[in-house]
């Protein structure tokens, strides 16, 4: 009984902080501008949609990687896994969560996008060093 | 014995935990999260403490499960310091940080006689006290990660309210927040299918990793200086 108590509290409690926590991730990017050329890379030039996380994240992954970001870039997925799920399931009876998912979705778009503007610009300097004599 | 999986998550955890201090003495606020601080150096004191202790007395012995059992409980009550004096941090601007250490004093002394309570009951017929001692650390450290789970949600909740903007802090006590709610709900996990225990167990030390991997980012990607709006991280749909 006391086991089953901590078990619901303990996973409500998790997905209250989880979610917060990748808020809080997704803030810190929130921020940051987008250029035209990553923007046009992208294809979001006319601003960023819920489903475009997927095809972003696939162009971060041609760029060289940068190991600083593998874990953030990891927990945001698994984040806009959760959004999914709860878009599909929770959302068909609270039509008022769909549209919130929706939102975070575009806002994972997003950061996938800022991280793909670092990324092209790590792969440039990368580029220009080995080109130096 | 642990398997080489376990021996490379075991390392990895104690680099990441060794890397969070480093991360702090390079941004200059080993002094300003000192306890948090003294929670991660004591963390890699003890894991090459446990890992000696494994290597000379093997997995099964006494020794290294007294030492396991005993250095966990040490480091839960440093733990419960170190979300003590986020508590402080968050609440310095009211003054009451007098209030907050006489608060979590009380609070780890009745976990402890709560604990006490626990383990006197289950013991029916008299039994070495040596025994009963043992058994009093492992429920009182066990007891601590709960209330720690529900001390962090306070404390989250005071964040939100008294509009805290540090990205630092927030991002330290919402990773303390995932941290203790992955370790109470796999420890709630274990007791209720206890046939499948092994898989739970495994878990711990994966669990343990985020902690110092959540710390360290917080230290080496945001400076003090960072701010963030606190009501943008609700979960409240707009």
């Amino acid at each position: 009984m006391t086991a089953a108590f901590i078990l619901v509290c303990s996973v409500g409690f998790l997905l209250m902080f989880f979610v917060s926590y990748c808020r809080s991730l997704l803030a810190t990017s929130s921020t940051v501008a987008l250029t035209q050329e990553v923007r046009e890379v992208a294809g979001i030039a006319n601003g960023i949609s819920p489903d475009d996380f997927h095809r972003v994240l696939q162009l971060l992954q041609l760029c060289p990687d940068r190991p600083e970001e593998r874990g953030r870039v990891r927990t945001v997925s698994a984040y806009y896994g959760f959004l999914g799920l709860v878009r599909s399931t929770l959302a068909v009876a609270v039509p008022s969560l769909k549209s919130w998912a929706d939102r975070e979705r575009a806002q994972c778009g997003y950061f996938a996008a800022v991280a793909l503007g670092r990324r092209i610009a790590f792969s440039r300097d990368l580029l220009a060093q080995q080109m130096l004599p | 014995m642990p398997g080489p999986l376990q021996y490379a998550v075991w390392f990895l955890c104690t680099l990441l935990e060794a890397f969070v201090v480093v991360c702090a003495i390079k941004r200059s606020a080993f002094r300003r999260y000192l306890f948090l601080n003294i929670y991660m150096s004591a963390e890699v004191l003890a894991s090459m403490v446990r890992f000696e202790i494994l290597h000379k007395y093997g997995f099964q012995s006494l020794t290294y499960a007294y030492f396991y059992y005993y250095s966990d409980a040490l480091l839960t009550i440093l733990l419960f310091l170190t979300l003590s004096s986020l508590y402080s941090d968050v609440f310095s601007e009211l003054n009451a940080e007098r209030y907050v250490q006489m608060g979590s004093v009380v609070l780890l002394a009745g976990t402890a006689l709560f604990s006490f309570a626990v383990v006197q009951q289950s013991f029916t017929t008299v039994q070495p006290s040596g025994k009963i001692f043992f058994h009093f650390v492992l429920e009182t450290s066990q007891n601590l990660y709960f209330v720690g789970l529900v001390l962090t949600y306070i404390l989250w909740a005071a964040v939100l309210k008294l509009r805290e903007t540090r990205a630092r802090l927030i991002q330290l006590v919402l990773s303390l927040g995932v941290y203790f709610s992955l370790y109470a709900a796999n420890y709630a996990l274990r007791n209720l299918y206890p046939s499948v225990e092994a898989i739970f167990v495994v878990l711990n030390p994966l669990i343990g990793c985020f902690l110092p991997f959540a710390w360290a980012y917080a230290f080496w990607k945001l400076p003090e200086e960072a701010r963030l709006a606190p009501a943008q991280l609700a979960v409240t749909s707009r």
